[in-house]
């Protein structure tokens, strides 16, 4: 991870219209998935989970 | 020889009291003790020979002092070197602009105690052992006194912050530093972090703390005096400083072990203000404008 200073890993979401591109997505049934699973990924990458309060929590290595 | 033993004696003895475990927290190893003291012994020696040497008109015992500001700077690299290997394993980083500051004191160090040593072996020789010892108490004095440098608390107000939430950003008052995703992280924020906010005093306050190797280096003080629930999975509690960009204060976020506002604060106070960091812009003409 070291070459990249900032960049979005992965992108956990309740809604699949809301993201598209060449990032890894999750989808989740409801709110208490879909942090669940942001918890995991984050913890395992070492990085941030951030809000965009439009129901897409994405994670980030800083 | 009584002028060489107490001008050697002086600088070794302002070396040693210019060794202390500071804010800096540094050096905090016994071999980094060893090894400065040695330093500042040869140091001292060498400051002291050059004036018994100058007496006799033997004007080439100059050039080894010379050679010891050579090595002097090579006590810098060295000290900056190890710094920054030390760096790359710490979860709160120093920051360049710190292990430069560092670095320089070091090296600075060396100097002051050569110069002591030096003007207490003339003072040997014009006013003996008294005038030497008297000489020898003002220049360690001074050492102490005017070669210790400002801290925040000299430039700038330190006062509680609120944390606050709007929305997911995470706030110190009114400077916002991060998006928080996780509910559960953003109620333990709440709960356990602390903030303050430092108000620079003047406009020359202002240019330092925009300096973001000098927000680090209160970042680090702070997380070192307080201990920081960071880890390396847990980005979320890294502390931060970031700055109102209207104003120039800035806040510090920290999620510390010791919740104690009041020593957070005396932290950030003691915190050194760097050398690198410090501007003046009010020395010029224009600074001077638009400050008005």
């Amino acid at each position: 991870m070291g070459e990249r200073e900032k960049g979005i890993l992965a992108v956990v979401t309740t809604d699949k219209n809301k993201v598209t591109g060449a990032v890894p997505i999750f989808i989740a049934e409801d709110e208490a998935e879909k942090e669940k699973v942001a918890l995991f990924l984050a913890k395992t990458l070492d990085a941030m989970v951030h809000d965009l309060e439009n129901g897409c929590y994405f994670i980030v290595k800083h | 020889m009584k002028i060489i033993l107490s001008g050697s004696l002086a600088g070794t003895l302002a070396r040693l009291l210019l060794i202390r475990l500071d804010y800096r927290q540094y050096p905090g190893y016994p071999h980094g003790y060893i090894s400065h003291l040695a330093l500042g012994a040869i140091a001292s020696a060498l400051g002291a020979v050059a004036v018994p040497a100058l007496l006799n008109k033997d004007f080439t015992a100059f050039t080894f002092l010379a050679l010891a500001a050579q090595q002097f700077r090579e006590i810098r690299n060295i000290e900056r070197e190890t710094l920054q290997n030390l760096e790359e394993t710490r979860l709160e980083k120093r920051g360049k602009d710190y292990i430069e500051g560092i670095a320089r004191t070091f090296e600075a160090r060396n100097y002051l105690v050569m110069i002591t040593a030096f003007l207490t072996s003339v003072a040997a020789v014009l006013g003996g052992v008294i005038g030497a010892a008297v000489v020898a108490v003002i220049l360690i004095f001074f050492s102490l006194t005017f070669m210790t440098g400002e801290t925040i608390g000299d430039i700038c107000e330190v006062i509680p912050g609120e944390i606050n939430f709007k929305g997911s950003l995470l706030r110190v008052n009114d400077i916002d530093f991060m998006s928080v995703g996780l509910p559960e992280m953003r109620e333990k924020i709440k709960k356990e972090a602390l903030g303050v906010m430092i108000k620079p005093k003047d406009d020359n306050a202002r240019a330092t703390l925009h300096d973001m190797g000098q927000r680090m280096a209160i970042a680090h003080t702070a997380a070192v005096i307080m201990g920081s629930k960071k880890d390396v999975d847990i980005p979320e509690f890294t502390p931060l400083v970031r700055k109102n960009p209207d104003t120039g204060a800035v806040a510090l976020y920290i999620m510390p072990i010791e919740k104690d506002l009041e020593s957070l604060i005396l932290a950030v106070k003691r915190t050194p203000v760097l050398e690198s960091a410090r501007v003046r812009p009010l020395k010029t003409q224009a600074g001077r404008m638009a400050a008005d």
